[in-house]
């Protein structure tokens, strides 16, 4: 099954509510999926670029990393956030490459911050203090696993290129081929899982010069399976459903917002819900919002 | 009138009530409150009782239903009326994906867009859908009668059998082994009769008229090296 919730917010003073509002919304979804759980927020909080890492032994990784990487350093349980000038973006992942092999990289860019691990949502929100975020825009995930294994980096979303994400509820049937078709052109993934080849599929279009409804469109070519997905960009948030579309989804819009379910039950305790425009996404119809 | 509030009360409890009314309660108007995209609510209910669900549901709402009423005041989940005997079930908003499957009678309205797979396996409901429907709509439908206002999605009636089809508005692709038919007077008549039980104003005679060619599902010994 798999649960998804997306919030993308066009009322600035909605801000400071984003990721409780998102809490709200994925731990409804929480039925849906119970092994996994994650949520890409986007905030601009600062100037230059962060780096969401995740670490096994975050008391034995972390320690010393701010001055051994010459970054800022913001701990939150098993993520860090590391702030940096952008220029040393590419400097600092060569290190950690080389000299911190504990470290995996959940998301990088201006405004994107990914947090992720197995179990419950409700869990997972409270270990990285999920409803105290701001933000312009989030996209959470619930994971019933089919494709890959129940760990930290087979959960949702995964972020395959700077400040992008993607999360998905469904199955990839050619996700194999299309890895090895990805890694002849240079672009690798970290997993076996089919969601973050689809990630890397659209990051790879948008570096041939697609923008991201260009990107959705060809996958709807070159994806073969089920899939709802729904992909963050720094400003905007899309959606699409493949042809087929058995995949549940359900938006809502109103002046404030534009809200994601994959049922309208994550969508009811959104302000103005009762007056929002509701509607069931299209198959084979790219969505798409920016600030 | 007697209230259900899905805030105070389980949902296996709002259903356990209405499904212990009998042939002869005369509770007979119930109305359930809060029902915030819940699934499963008012399922199996085989009494001639009228239900009226303020919001939007789930998941299968109303499935498996005989003899009641049952009326949404918003939008519904996939699976609306999954199965139904008899009885007549109205959604005010639109329907989610495989809305009436299978049914074997009574009427479901829905007064909004039906998305994929509505009437899919139908087996003698009658189905108005007074907005658009989705694709695959229709798909292996063997008998009753779907009535789409609207436009029709793509694979309209695909290995259809013996349900008849009346769609207003336009059709993006027939289904294999569906085709356009005649409209006889009969099927003026029944569809007029059907309109008006489903609230709808629209105008029988502008409807077309499809169903089985019946080429797919008859056994035709020069495809006997297909099996």
């Amino acid at each position: 099954m798999c649960g998804i919730v997306g919030l993308f917010l066009k009322d600035e003073s909605l801000q400071p509510r984003l990721g409780g509002m998102l809490t709200d919304m994925l731990v409804t979804m929480s039925d849906r999926g119970p092994d996994s759980a994650g949520i890409a927020v986007y905030r601009r909080d600062r100037e230059g670029t962060k780096i969401t890492v995740q670490s096994a032994d975050p008391n034995t990784d972390f320690a010393g990393l701010a001055e051994a990487l010459g970054v800022e350093i913001q701990v939150v349980d098993t993520h860090a956030i590391l702030c940096m000038p952008s220029h040393i973006v590419a400097a600092v992942l060569a290190k950690i490459a080389a000299d911190h092999p504990g470290l995996r990289i959940m998301s990088r860019g201006e405004a994107i911050e990914i947090y992720k691990e197995v179990g419950m949502p409700q869990t997972v929100a409270d270990r990285f203090a999920i409803p105290n975020l701001s933000g312009s825009h989030g996209i959470g995930h619930t994971r019933m696993a089919t494709e890959s294994a129940v760990t930290t980096l087979g959960a949702h979303p995964f972020s395959t290129g700077a400040d992008q994400c993607l999360v998905h509820n469904g199955s990839l049937s050619n996700h194999n081929r299309l890895r090895r078709a990805l890694a002849r052109k240079g672009t690798h993934v970290q997993t076996q899982n089919d969601t973050e080849v689809a990630a890397a599929y659209l990051t790879h279009r948008m570096e041939q010069g697609d923008n991201l409804g260009e990107a959705l469109e060809a996958g709807l070519d070159d994806l073969d399976g089920f899939y709802t997905f729904v992909v963050g960009t720094k400003d905007g948030f899309g959606v699409l459903r493949d042809p087929i579309a058995c995949k549940p989804a359900v938006l809502a819009e109103t002046d404030q917002y534009v809200a994601f379910g994959s049922e309208y039950r994550a969508l009811v305790n959104l302000p103005g819900i009762d007056a929002a425009k509701v509607w069931e996404p299209e198959p084979a119809t790219v969505y798409f919002w920016s600030h | 009138m007697q209230t259900l509030d899905l805030e105070k009360d389980t949902l296996r409890d709002v259903n356990a009530t209405l499904q212990s009314q009998g042939a002869q309660t005369n509770q007979t108007t119930w109305e359930i409150i809060n029902p915030k995209g819940a699934h499963a609510i008012a399922c199996g209910l085989d009494a001639g009782i009228e239900v009226t669900v303020k919001g939007s549901t789930g998941y299968y709402c109303a499935g498996m239903n005989k003899s009641a009423m049952v009326r949404v005041k918003g939008s519904v989940g996939p699976g609306v009326c999954e199965n139904m005997m008899s009885g007549k079930v109205v959604v005010e908003g639109d329907a989610s994906q495989y809305a009436g499957a299978t049914g074997h009678g009574g009427l479901l309205v829905i007064k909004g867009n039906a998305s994929s797979r509505c009437g899919i396996s139908m087996k003698g409901i009658d189905i108005v859908v007074h907005r658009n429907i989705g694709h695959m709509s229709a798909f292996m439908a063997q008998s009753g009668t779907l009535v789409v206002c609207g436009d029709a999605g793509d694979a309209l009636g695909d290995s259809i059998y013996e349900a008849q089809l009346f769609v207003r508005g336009s059709v993006k692709s027939l289904g294999a082994d569906c085709i356009e038919k005649e409209m006889r007077p009969e099927h003026i008549e029944k569809l007029a009769a059907l309109l008006a039980e489903a609230e709808s104003e629209a105008d029988p005679s502008e409807f077309r008229r499809y169903g089985s060619a019946r080429k797919l599902y008859n056994f035709d010994i020069d495809n006997a090296g297909a099996y």
